[in-house]
């Protein structure tokens, strides 16, 4: 079962979260991919829209729910090199979020940036 | 062209499966290859060889593995999310402790590595989700 690491090239990689935390496993697992492909060492981004950004809110209590409150792990992304992390400007507005209420530090970006940057990646993995 | 595919809804509930079934058989009718179709999500689902459905609809399951067959093509389960879904290869089924297996012919499972492997190594990577 050992992955196969093909070593030389970069691909310039984007994971777009775009579902709320909890009520459907797509964040957590997406996030499993993440930490998983860090060992790839590609030009990896991280973008966050939608109900998305909710993945990154501050102070996540899941007490009620009964499942684990998986966001500490957003701040190990930095120690996995993965550093270019985007959120969309409209989705936190729309949500009443600014930046204050995220867990790591991110940048902002506009709808038509975030479609460019889209535009310029080879791989696009949709969650 | 050199297509990865990923599948991330289950059969039957969603039409994804179906959707990449398709664009897999398209493509491959255009004189192009799949190098793996990675099964994640509940899309692990699909490969279970107990799917029963009725007799007037679709065996997403045996398409599956009929086309791994025809064409030689890699279906990959991740183990993470086949495992939390109980689906199981023999070994898996053994290293886990439990009595039975499900796999379906055609399919192996192995780690997440094999999506971004996939994804490296292919021309293009299609997400088949919701």
């Amino acid at each position: 079962m050992e992955d196969e690491v093909p070593t030389g090239e970069v691909k310039k990689i984007m994971y777009i979260n775009r579902k709320a935390p909890y009520g459907t496993v797509y964040a957590l697992e997406a996030l499993e991919v993440v930490l998983i492909g860090a060992a790839f060492e590609q030009d990896v981004h991280l973008v966050f829209m939608d109900d998305g950004v909710f993945q990154l809110k501050k102070d996540q209590d899941t007490k009620g729910l009964g499942v684990k409150n998986f966001s500490p792990t957003y701040r190990a992304l930095e120690m996995y090199d993965v550093e270019k992390v985007y959120v969309e400007k409209e989705s936190l507005e729309v949500r009443g979020l600014t930046t204050d209420d995220l867990i790591i530090p991110v940048e902002v970006l506009g709808t038509k940036e975030v479609s460019q940057m889209m535009g310029d990646m080879d791989v696009l993995l949709n969650f | 062209m050199k297509f990865g595919i990923m599948v991330s809804e289950g059969p039957y509930t969603h039409q994804a499966a179906d959707t990449a079934y398709n664009f897999a058989m398209a493509a491959l009718e255009k004189g192009h290859e799949i190098y793996r179709i990675f099964f994640y999500h509940d899309g692990v689902n699909n490969g279970t060889r107990l799917t029963t459905p009725p007799q007037d609809d679709r065996n997403i399951v045996k398409r599956w593995s009929e086309l791994a067959e025809k064409h030689e093509i890699d279906l990959v389960i991740c183990v993470a999310a086949a495992q939390r879904r109980g689906i199981a290869d023999a070994d898996e089924s053994k290293r886990n402790g439990k009595d039975a297996d499900n796999i379906a012919p055609g399919f192996r499972i192995s780690g997440l590595g094999q999506l971004l492997e996939a994804s490296i190594q292919a021309d293009r990577t299609m997400v088949f989700g919701d």
